[in-house]
């Protein structure tokens, strides 16, 4: 049982970092971004080629550690204004559902570009992985590269609402989130906290990527499902609540894992199956404060 | 003049079905599964809601049809086509109860999540199975034995029969009462409540219309291709349906089928030349059809007409 529940923890850990940086990116700019699962993709391949390229180097195979950071930077900064600036400036103004479908249409240019870059190969990172080593829960036997995951997720979430509800900038971030033409009334530099907002995304979407790149084999067409689970997460914990994400995170973390270990056949179908539940019970995620109707 | 064109359109491909290859009669025969499940998405596009999840119904036609001829034993064309729809109709009207409150990104999600329901469940069950699905062979209308090789062209020629009248009548459901509120309900739907009409009712209406269109594009799909998998209840298919709905626009009932050919046309073209850049290809036509053309492809053929 606690293996489930660690197995669980660690997932929810690896969901939970998908999920804040597209929790994050709806709240503010309500932006639902499909793309984010490319985003998370391209991470996972960066990091393999700069892991792979240092080890080729003949440097210390700790340093790779340093490239999957290096991976989630480079993401982010690079593809982060990429999407926003020239692309997502534009639409501002228009439908939810509108701005949906063009991250949609950003998805499958991005899965080409892939494809185009790195070939249909897969690539490898083994690395990081094994490096740490491994520890032990009762008779099972774990790499300690799990408890990174975990204390990644935990510092990230931590470092994120630190970020958002104790600094001046988070605090600008909040009045935008709260009623944006007030904010631009203000004085609040609108169009440069979306573009934070975005890149922090693309960031957290990349270190997501990066950070998974050495338990799997990196192959196209990995963003696909990612994007759909981590849809579920921040459905379920209320859509812009990073609190719900993590909430959300756990909640589908843990139930997929109990599924995969009483119910194997059971697996996916539960993720959706919670996420509908609670849609049912509460239209609107976990967390969501109720909104004024426009006539 | 417009009545003239359409049965002009009709005969054309009658006579496909007859003697045009058999490339020709698959490319065609998917392109009009497809365009049904799209036409249910325009109605629904109308009503001011985005379904990511019509891969749900039209996986249920295909499997449900399938299954039929599979398990059943009953391997008769003209069966499958009323069970595909029958079926998809009443998960609709169980889920419909549900989903007729949502508007939004939200009835985009929870259509999203039921579907997702549904491929986890077929993924996963080794019985049908899983990931490669299974096979159909058909070769029965309506009691009647089919030519081996014939079949698919028959099957073609009653689902341009079926489509053509569906499409009739949902054009004239579009210009009726209902059809009427639904365009108010996208436009207002809080001042359509104040006028007395039943939001949820119409809505939850269209809903199913929709769903059993997909499920009858599924049965369709299926008897074309002659094999079912979990891949139709995907979200990359819903998706795919709702890049139709947008190439083609949603000015007449006529564009979803328009926009299922070019769309098909072009992925033979592409997987034979560009396999690798299909996607950004389609990526890239929508981008400019939301940006240039927010009407879709049948602006162009208005714009001509007039």
């Amino acid at each position: 049982m606690a293996a489930v529940l660690f197995d669980g923890i660690v997932y929810s850990s690896w969901l939970f970092l998908m999920a804040a940086g597209l929790t994050l990116i709806y709240g503010v700019m309500r932006i639902l971004n499909i793309a984010h699962g490319s985003l998370y993709a391209l991470g996972a391949y960066t990091a393999a080629t700069l892991g792979g390229a240092w080890i080729a180097a003949g440097y210390a195979p700790a340093g790779t550690f340093a490239m999957l950071a290096a991976a989630m930077l480079l993401v982010g900064a690079v593809m982060g204004p990429l999407i926003e600036r020239g692309l997502l400036k534009w639409m501002y103004g228009k439908d939810e559902i509108v701005l949906l479908l063009i991250t949609y249409a950003v998805f499958l240019i991005l899965e080409d570009v892939i494809k185009l870059v790195w070939g249909v190969e897969s690539k490898m990172l083994p690395e990081p992985y094994a490096l740490p080593g491994n520890f032990q829960i009762g008779t099972l036997v774990y790499p300690v590269y799990n408890l990174v995951l975990i204390a990644v997720a935990v510092v990230t979430g931590a470092a994120l609402s630190w970020a958002l509800y104790a600094t001046r900038q988070g605090k600008l971030l909040l009045a935008v989130i709260h009623d944006r033409e007030m904010s631009a009334a203000m004085g609040i530099n609108v169009d440069r906290v979306y573009l934070i907002t975005f890149t922090l995304g693309a960031m957290l979407a990349g270190l997501g990527g990066a950070l998974t790149a050495p338990m799997i084999a990196v192959s196209p067409g990995i963003g696909v499902e990612v994007i759909v689970l981590s849809f579920a997460v921040v459905v379920i914990g209320g859509l812009g609540s990073l609190g719900g994400a993590a909430l959300g995170a756990l909640m589908v973390g843990i139930v997929r894992s109990v599924a995969v270990r009483y119910w194997p056949e059971g697996e996916l179908f539960i993720v959706f199956f919670v996420m509908a539940l609670v849609l049912i019970a509460r239209p609107k995620g976990l967390f969501s404060a109720p909104e004024a109707r426009k006539i | 003049m417009k009545q003239a064109l359409l049965a002009g359109i009709a005969f054309i491909l009658f006579i496909a079905a007859a003697w045009a290859p058999q490339w020709l009669v698959f490319l065609l025969a998917l392109a009009l599964a497809k365009g049904l499940v799209v036409l249910g998405l325009l109605l629904l596009m109308r009503t001011g809601l985005v379904s990511f999840g019509q891969g749900l119904y039209f996986g249920l036609g295909a499997y449900a049809a399938a299954l039929l001829a599979h398990r059943g034993g009953l391997a008769d064309a003209a069966l499958m086509i009323v069970a595909g729809p029958a079926c998809a109709a009443a998960v609709a009207a169980i889920l419909g109860l549900l989903l007729a409150r949502y508007r939004e990104i939200f009835f985009a999600m929870l259509s999203l999540a039921f579907s997702m329901i549904l491929y986890g469940l077929l993924v996963k069950s080794s019985t049908l199975g899983s990931t490669d699905g299974f096979h159909v062979q058909v070769r029965q209308l309506a009691g009647l034995a089919l030519a081996a090789g014939a079949e698919r062209r028959v099957f073609f020629a009653v689902s341009v029969a079926i489509a053509f009248i569906l499409t009739w009548v949902l054009h004239r459901y579009l210009a009726s009462h209902w059809g009427r509120v639904s365009t108010a309900i996208r436009d207002n739907e809080l001042r359509v409540e104040y006028l007395g009409a039943s939001v949820y009712r119409v809505v939850y209406a269209n809903y199913v219309i929709a769903a059993a269109l997909a499920g009858l594009g599924g049965a369709f799909a299926a008897l074309a291709v002659g094999h079912v998998d979990p891949e139709t209840t995907y979200w990359t298919t819903s998706g795919e349906f709702v890049f139709i709905a947008i190439l083609g626009g949603t000015g007449n009932v006529a564009a979803p089928f328009l926009s299922a050919a070019i769309f098909e046309a072009l992925r033979t073209v592409a997987a034979q030349y560009a396999p690798n850049v299909w996607q950004m290809a389609l990526g890239v036509a929508m981008l400019a059809i939301i940006m240039f053309l927010p009407g879709g492809l049948w602006t162009l053929v208005r714009k001509r007409a007039s």
